[in-house]
């Protein structure tokens, strides 16, 4: 009985009337907060203590490298969604998240890149964030590649499925191999991508700022998921209806 | 207003940053509504030339 | 060769005529053996095709020498990272062709109908990749190694870190391969997908191989490989049989 709604989002029609429903109530909000929380991280919190206010980029960087890892992981969920119990919806989620996802791992190499340059004097540096960045934009591209590659919908949602499945696995091993293997030419610690300690006056900023760029994520998704959906479904009744009315 | 735009010499780095991702942002945003639009005509299109059911 | 006909894998059916699949049909570990067998005596019959991707390792690691210089001591110092990039590469070239053939012969179709674990079956043809792919390459990194500089000490280090290493690869890729069945261009696609997932292996590996050329103890980069290897011995035959099987349909 409780199961019925995880049903109904079977339902493309459904999903279709709920996104568009939902999508003001997550777009708003999202707008707010990171209009608040840049306000707050670039004129209310102190410069940094060793990194003046470079610091900063933190508030582009941080939300930048967590949407990438926060949208991976979603499309990995929604694929397995999708193989599992089988639901169209899920595997259009899925398509929905790459995109997104792809844009932001770039912004997060960029800003890295950005942050990197006065902190350590080269414009890039094989630190295990940033070359772990890099091979979550390969992750991104290959998943995106396969799809593209095939013409079948059914197999391009199944296939790219067993991708992002697979990938999600490896994110951690890549992580840690890649972390071991940085460790072994350490040189000092200011080559890491310096976190400078937070007081709450900057904390407060960054996290409403990881906050609004979560919310601002479901806003695209349901709208990418919206154009995904009548894609997908094209002749169906529901569709005329809708568009009759 | 110079000493906030100066970003205490950092600005090279602080504004193409924010630049970056705020723009990153707006993209997908402009992304996906144009997919939308584009979706919905076309789904017009098909029904005006008497698509139905398939 | 043993007929690999329908009966002969089918689990639960009796075919006296066919050697190997006698009494209730054949059990699991015997199609694998048949699926195994029949890999390697197909490829024994093109046996100019095994020698192309040893070539080619040949061929890239020469690259090195040529682009930066024919010192011994500089060339040392970089030896275990060219082994490895070529080894992966090489590899790589070796999987387009894991399902290509039994996809044109029908052979795969046959496979995913047979009723037999599709899985197991995806385990002996990955196995029989690794034996004409993978164990020769293993067998010709230490020769590489000694034209990069690498001490003769060094060589048994470098052959066991190869070896175990294109196990994972060999596991790993076939995953790539099921998913980019009969696609267009899916060498370049194949290779995109591929590499990312390989990168634990290259960098364990590589250490390892880094380690005994300078005489240090190569145990720890050792095991954590033979650690991805097996990882890759439990999932990722589950993983190209779903692929295999949304490939086909």
């Amino acid at each position: 009985m409780t199961w019925t709604w995880f049903h109904r989002l079977g339902s493309p029609p459904h999903v279709y009337r709920l996104a568009r429903l939902l999508t003001p109530w997550f777009a708003w909000p999202a707008g707010a907060l990171i209009v608040v929380a840049l306000y707050g991280g670039l004129v209310l919190a102190p410069p940094d203590y060793q990194q003046g206010d470079g610091f900063r980029i933190i508030y582009m960087h941080a939300p930048a490298a967590w949407m990438s890892l926060m949208v991976y992981t979603t499309m990995a969920v929604a694929a397995a969604v999708g193989l599992i119990w089988r639901m169209k919806v899920a595997h259009a989620v899925a398509a929905s998240c790459a995109p997104i996802g792809a844009s932001f791992t770039f912004a997060a190499l960029a800003t890295g890149s950005l942050w990197g340059q006065p902190m350590w004097g080269t414009w890039w540096e094989w630190d295990p964030r940033l070359t772990s960045e890099l091979i979550l934009l390969f992750l991104y591209l290959g998943y995106m590649g396969l799809r593209g590659a095939i013409e079948d919908t059914q197999r391009a949602d199944r296939a790219s499925a067993v991708l992002a499945v697979v990938g999600v696995v490896n994110v951690p091993i890549i992580h840690y191999s890649v972390t071991w293997w940085n460790s072994l030419h350490q040189a000092p610690s200011v080559m890491r991508l310096g976190k400078p300690t937070l007081s709450s006056a900057m904390l407060w900023p960054l996290l409403t700022m990881l906050l609004g760029f979560t919310l601002y994520f479901v806003a695209v998704l349901l709208v990418r998921l919206r154009a995904e959906i009548l894609g997908r479904e094209r002749s169906a009744s529901w569709v005329r209806e809708m568009l009759a009315t | 207003m110079r000493e906030f735009l100066g970003m205490g010499g950092y600005a090279a780095f602080v504004w193409p940053a924010y630049a970056v991702t705020l723009g990153v942002a707006l993209l997908n945003v402009v992304w996906a509504r144009r997919a939308l639009s584009r979706a919905l005509t076309a789904a017009r299109r098909r029904l005006a030339a008497g698509g139905g059911d398939a | 060769m043993p007929e690999l006909t329908q009966p002969a894998l089918a689990a639960g059916a009796p075919d006296p005529a066919v050697g190997g699949a006698t009494g209730e049909g054949a059990s699991v570990l015997e199609a694998a053996r048949l699926v195994l067998l029949r890999d390697l005596t197909l490829a024994f019959r093109r046996s100019g095709q095994l020698v192309q991707p040893l070539a080619f390792f040949a061929i890239v690691t020469t690259l090195f020498p040529l682009a930066i210089s024919p010192e011994l001591a500089r060339l040392r110092e970089i030896a275990a990272g060219v082994i490895w990039v070529a080894a992966l590469l090489a590899s790589l070239l070796a999987l387009e062709s894991l399902f290509r053939d039994d996809s044109y012969d029908g052979a795969l179709e046959q496979y995913v109908l047979s009723g037999q674990p599709l899985t197991g079956l995806m385990f002996a043809k990955t196995a029989a990749h690794w034996l004409l792919t993978g164990l020769p390459l293993a067998l010709m990194a230490p020769l590489a190694a000694l034209s990069l500089g690498a001490p003769a000490a060094s060589l048994p280090g470098i052959l066991a870190a190869v070896a175990i290493g294109t196990v994972a690869l060999s596991l790993i890729g076939s995953i790539g391969a099921a998913l980019t069945l009969g696609l267009r261009r899916s060498g370049v696609l194949l290779a995109l997908l591929t590499l990312p997932l390989s990168l634990p292996v290259l960098i364990f590996g590589a250490r390892a191989s880094e380690l005994a050329i300078h005489g240090a103890p190569y145990a720890a980069p050792l095991e954590l490989l033979a650690a991805l290897a097996v990882l890759g011995v439990t999932l990722a035959p589950l993983a190209s049989a779903a692929a295999v099987r949304i490939s086909l349909e």
